[in-house]
This record gives structure tokens, sequence and C-alpha cells, in this order.
């Protein structure tokens, strides 16, 4: 086998043991720690106890959690999740409705925090040690210290509420929501589909908030990134070269820096993505986005044990999907590196 | 046992007066430590009654919903509370479950990177793979997870949050134990017939204290936003506690009405406190390492 087939296969064996740590740890915390989900379904108090014994039977929890655990891991390997406890459906159909919308939010953050943290962070490192630059500076360090949670309430104080131009939380507008086909879940495209003007304008209009949001911490980091490593490269024997022999500014900056420069940043984009995850679960909170994030607290929330972990183990296998992503991108960029 | 704190004391003294020079020319590091410290006494006086101008628990002391002015300097809350002295008041949580949860995985995380780095093998295969699965999964999400299993509070909370950073300091302390374990004083220390034990407590593990320090001062920075989004989820002190992350929850509820103050000043002393702790972790990591200073990073 090729060797960049032969990394991949084994990058994919070695997240099978990550994954079932991963499962165990929550399989585990979510039976030895207080609240059960029968508690939580039948409301506590006036239920008598037979009662609670006989869901506790129904749902299988009164079993010894080693058959319940082989019994699960039995499960998943054949693709099923269970059946949620608060809505009885497959988790995975759960999951499947949500994931779209936290993947637009997530890929509109994205492309927010790129163009913003790379267009400040190259802007710094050209006019390094001026006073553009250490405002730029001030702005990334500090980013790392807004809440996100209450960046958008603030975000929504100012340009939904005091200004009125854009919309306060939601994927769509009430009017439109109603006559609104979601074919694929991701909002934009299927706006697009319809090409119905208004609509698309509608819902890019509800997506701005959110992804300057989720964005904007991710923006500080990659910002910083960007002018640290554009710094070095652009201190380095090729650069003075390629001005000596009389090249443009914007050239060696452009074509000769640029791309030695992304290489240190690109590694980063896999962490990146585990902490856009994190950060999704307030976007979505605090935007009444419907995705999968805001779904795993509720979950949580109901004591709902199949729905916690079938988000979890998806969260977990998304997030090692994009970090092998990354280091096959890896190879693009710089070809030094072989796997 | 005693012999050796009064020895690791006067280790410490003497790093730090070896410092000193270089303190004299970090700002970022000194306004860092003024910031966190105005937090940490005002914090503490206003859990005196005597110190806020107005109770922040009292009900009925105040205007109901009003902008900021003379009186009520940050306004007042539905329940016509002064949302200045509930500021004042509200860092309590985040500093406490803070500290407590960075302690806490600084000691387990260090402590598991030491024997795992040191003795190898299959232990450390095993950690390693453990911490990395923890690790690149969503601090907040598990965090938020665990704390809701645990129940709500500051006890919870500390044992939530320090077990989501454990891995940091397991990976930061285990990649300076692989670089130690091979230099030739140890190899000499081992060869002189010293324990396992005595070689990772005298030898290797003061070598990953620089590295745990700076990591643990952004870790508080990182801790404060992670508090402050558990107790905005409600996982926080109960009511009518005064805490910035609930008290921003509750204004999410007036923001459409315009009572933009409900939210803005406990946001604005939670970015300050983190940054606070965010530039003190910028200026030791400057102070122990020198080069990166150089780099302009």
């Amino acid at each position: 086998m090729s060797g960049i087939g032969r990394y991949i296969l084994q990058r994919l064996l070695l997240t099978i043991p990550m994954l079932f740590i991963l499962l165990t740890v929550v399989f585990l915390i979510l039976r030895v720690m207080p609240g059960d989900p029968v508690t939580a379904i039948l409301g506590g108090r006036n239920v008598s106890p037979e009662l609670m014994a006989e869901y506790r039977h129904k749902m299988g929890v009164d079993r010894p959690i080693p058959v319940q655990f082989v019994d699960y891991l039995s499960d998943i390997v054949r693709g099923d999740f269970g059946n949620s406890y608060s809505t009885s459906k497959p988790v995975v159909s759960e999951i499947f409705l949500r994931f779209p919308a936290t993947l637009e939010l997530a890929f509109f953050g994205l492309i927010f925090a790129w163009v913003f943290g790379f267009g400040t962070g190259l802007l710094a490192a050209v006019w390094a040690d001026r006073p553009l630059d250490h405002a730029v500076r001030i702005f990334h360090i500090g980013s790392f210290a807004v809440p996100l949670f209450w960046l958008g309430l603030m975000l929504q104080v100012i340009f939904a509420v005091k200004l009125g131009w854009l919309p306060v939380a939601t994927r769509v507008g009430g009017r439109i929501a109603f006559t609104f086909q979601a074919k694929t879940g991701f909002y934009l495209f299927d706006a697009i589909m319809s090409g119905n003007g208004k609509v698309i304008a509608d819902v890019a209009k509800h997506l701005v908030l959110p992804s300057v949001t989720l964005g904007f911490a991710q923006a500080g980091l990659l910002g910083r990134m960007t002018r640290a490593s554009m710094l070095e490269v652009l201190d380095a024997d090729y650069v003075t070269t390629a001005r000596a022999k009389g090249a443009k500014e914007r050239v060696v900056i452009m074509s000769h820096a640029l791309r030695n420069a992304f290489i240190p940043i690109v590694t980063v984009f896999g962490l990146q993505f585990a902490i856009l995850m994190g950060g999704a679960v307030l976007t979505e909170t605090v935007f009444s986005w419907p995705g999968i994030a805001s779904f795993l607290v509720r979950s949580i929330e109901a004591r709902d044990w199949p729905a916690i972990q079938g988000a979890i183990v998806f969260i977990a296998i998304f997030i090692s999907l994009i970090n092998l992503i990354v280091d096959i991108t890896y190879s693009f960029i710089d070809p030094r590196v072989r796997y | 046992m005693v012999r050796g704190l009064i020895k690791g004391l006067g280790w410490i003294a003497d790093k730090m007066s070896r410092s000193r020079h270089a303190m004299r020319r970090q700002t970022i590091l000194k306004i860092g430590l003024v910031v966190v410290i105005i937090f940490l006494v005002v914090t503490a006086l206003a859990q005196y009654s005597w110190f806020t101008p107005y109770s922040p628990t009292k009900y009925r002391d105040a205007p109901r919903l009003q902008g900021p002015s003379l009186q009520h300097l940050m306004g007042t809350d539905q329940l016509q509370r002064d949302v200045f002295s509930r500021v004042l008041a509200g860092g309590k949580a985040s500093l406490i479950v803070a500290f407590g949860a960075v302690a806490l995985s600084m000691s387990i995380g260090s402590v598991l990177g030491w024997i795992s780095g040191f003795t190898g093998g299959m232990l450390d295969r095993v950690l390693s793979l453990t911490m990395d699965a923890i690790y690149s999964f969503p601090s907040m999400i598990l965090a938020i997870t665990l704390v809701a299993m645990f129940g709500a509070g500051l006890g919870p909370m500390i044992w939530a949050v320090g077990f989501v950073y454990i891995p940091t300091y397991f990976r930061v302390t285990r990649a300076e134990v692989l670089q130690v374990r091979e230099t030739t004083y140890v190899e000499a220390v081992r060869a002189l017939g010293a324990s396992k034990f005595r070689i990772i407590v005298r030898h290797v593990a003061p070598n990953t204290v620089n590295a745990i320090m700076a990591v643990s001062s952004f870790n508080l920075a990182d801790a404060i936003l992670t508090v402050a989004a558990l107790s905005f989820l409600g996982f926080g002190l109960p009511p009518p506690a005064p805490d910035w992350g609930y008290d921003i929850q509750n204004g999410q509820k007036f923001l459409q009405s315009g009572s933009w103050w409900l939210i803005t000043f406990p946001g604005v002393m939670i970015i300050a406190l983190s940054l606070g702790f965010g530039l003190i972790g910028e200026g030791i990591s400057d102070l122990v390492n020198p080069k990166r200073k150089r780099k302009r990073v």
C-alpha cells in the first residue's frame, strides 16, 4: 500500500481505542453519578417504588453495569445507538436531524475566523512594531478573555434590539419558517436551491451574529499564530534573497512567505475544531440554534443516557475525522512531509 | 520531609530573586498581577455588607430595572437590587473554582506526567492514550457533562473543571520529563543508586516547574471563562447569590426590552479578570523563555 493510504488506515485504527476509552469514561460517569433517567422521566416524588422498578426493568438499567456496557457496545458496533428516552426515536436520527445546523454554524464561524484572524495577523506582521501592530496584538490577546455567550448577547443587544439590522435568534424568520422546506438541513443551501431571494436574505441574516460569535475567539488565536509564523518566515534567508533579487514586497509576502507561514497555522486547525464544538454549545444556547451541541445539553439535563452517549461519540468521531483530514492536508502544503 | 520542604522554599526564593532583574521590565506581568490582586481584594471585601454601597442580595433595595445613574452606577435589576453591588461581590465563585480546579488538575496531571514519562512502557502508553482521548474532546462539553452529573455548586464545579484540565498538565510535564530523562546528570544519579522515587521528585520534577507555571496562568484565564459559562447555563451557585455568569443569564430575559446594563457589566468583569490571568501567563512565558520575546510573538 502506498505511504499515504497506509497512514490513513493506521490513523483510523488508532481512533478505535480512543473512542473506546472516551465511551467507557462517559458510560461509567453516567451510571456512577447520582440522578438516573427513571427519576427524570417520572418526575420523582409521588411515584411508587414499584412503578420505578418496572420502568428501570423496561429500560434495562436495572442490570449490572458490565452487562449493560457489553450490550451497548455490541449495539454500537452494529450502528445502533439506541432510542432516546425523551423522544423514543432512534438517537442516530435525532443526531442527523440536528447535525447540519451545527455544521452550517461551524462552517461560517470558521470562515469568519479565518478571514478576520488571518487578515489581522497578516497586517500586524507586515507592519510589525508600528501602532497598527500594537493595536492588533492587544485585540488578539484580549479576544481570548471574552466569554462567547456574553459576546453573543451583546451583539444581540446592539445589532438586533437597538439597531434592528439583524434578527435576534433562530435559523429562519417566523413568517418564512412556515413555508420553508429544509431538504438537506443546511438552510442556506436549501434557501439558495429554492431560488427565492427573500428566503436567501432571511437565512443569511440569521447566520451573521451566531457565526461572528462562534468565530471570534478563534479569530484571535489564528491572528496571533499568523503574525508569529509570518514574522519568522519574513526573517528567513530565502525571503531576503527574494528581496535582493528585486522582487516587489507584495510578491515577496504573497507568494514567497505566505505558503510557508501557513504550515504551523494549519496544524492548530484540528485542535481549533474541538474548541469550536465547545463554543457551539454556548452559541447554540444563546441563539436558540437547534444544533447537536444544544441537543447534548438538553439531553444531559433530562438524564437521557442513550442520547448523551450517542452525541458524545458522534462529536468525537467527527473531531477525529477532521484531525485526520488536517494531517493529510498538511502533506499537500508542505511537500517535505511524507507519511 | 521537613528538610526537603525548607530546601524547596529556598529554591523558589532563589528563582524569584534571580528573576527580579528581569521583572523590572516585565510590564505585562505587572499589569496582570495588579489586575488579579485588585480582583482578589475587592471580591473578598465585597462579601462584607459594609463594603458594597447596597446589599447585593436584598430584594427591593432600589428601583426596578433602571439604567445606570449616580445612585446606582450600573443600574438595577428586576428584583430591585443594585447591579454594581452584585458585580463587586460576584467574582467569588469564579475565583474559588478557578484556583481550586487548577490546583487539582495541576497536582494530578503533573504527578501522572512525571510517572508516565519517567517509567515509560505499557503504563505510559495507556495513560497517554487516555489523556489524548480526553484532550481531543471539547473541554467545554466535557465540563458541562460532568457538572451536570455531579450536581450544581462550588465543589462539583471544581471537580468538573479540574478533571478537564488534567491532560494539559500531563502532556506538558511528560514532554519535559522525556527530555530530562535522557540527560547525563540523571544517568549519573541513577548510577549512584538513587531510587526511582528520589530521581523523579528531586531531579526530574523541578525541571518541569517552569513549564507548569506558564501553563497554569493561561489555565486560570480559561477556567474563569469556563466557570462563567457553567454559571450562565445554570450550574453555578444557587440564587440569590451574586455571580457574574448567573447574572448574565438573568439579564438575558430582559434583553429584548433593552436593559443592556444587566449583562454588560458582569461581562466586563469576567473579561478583565480573565485578561489579568492571561497577561500573567504572557509575562511568565517571556521570563521563562527569553527567545520568545525576541521573536516578538
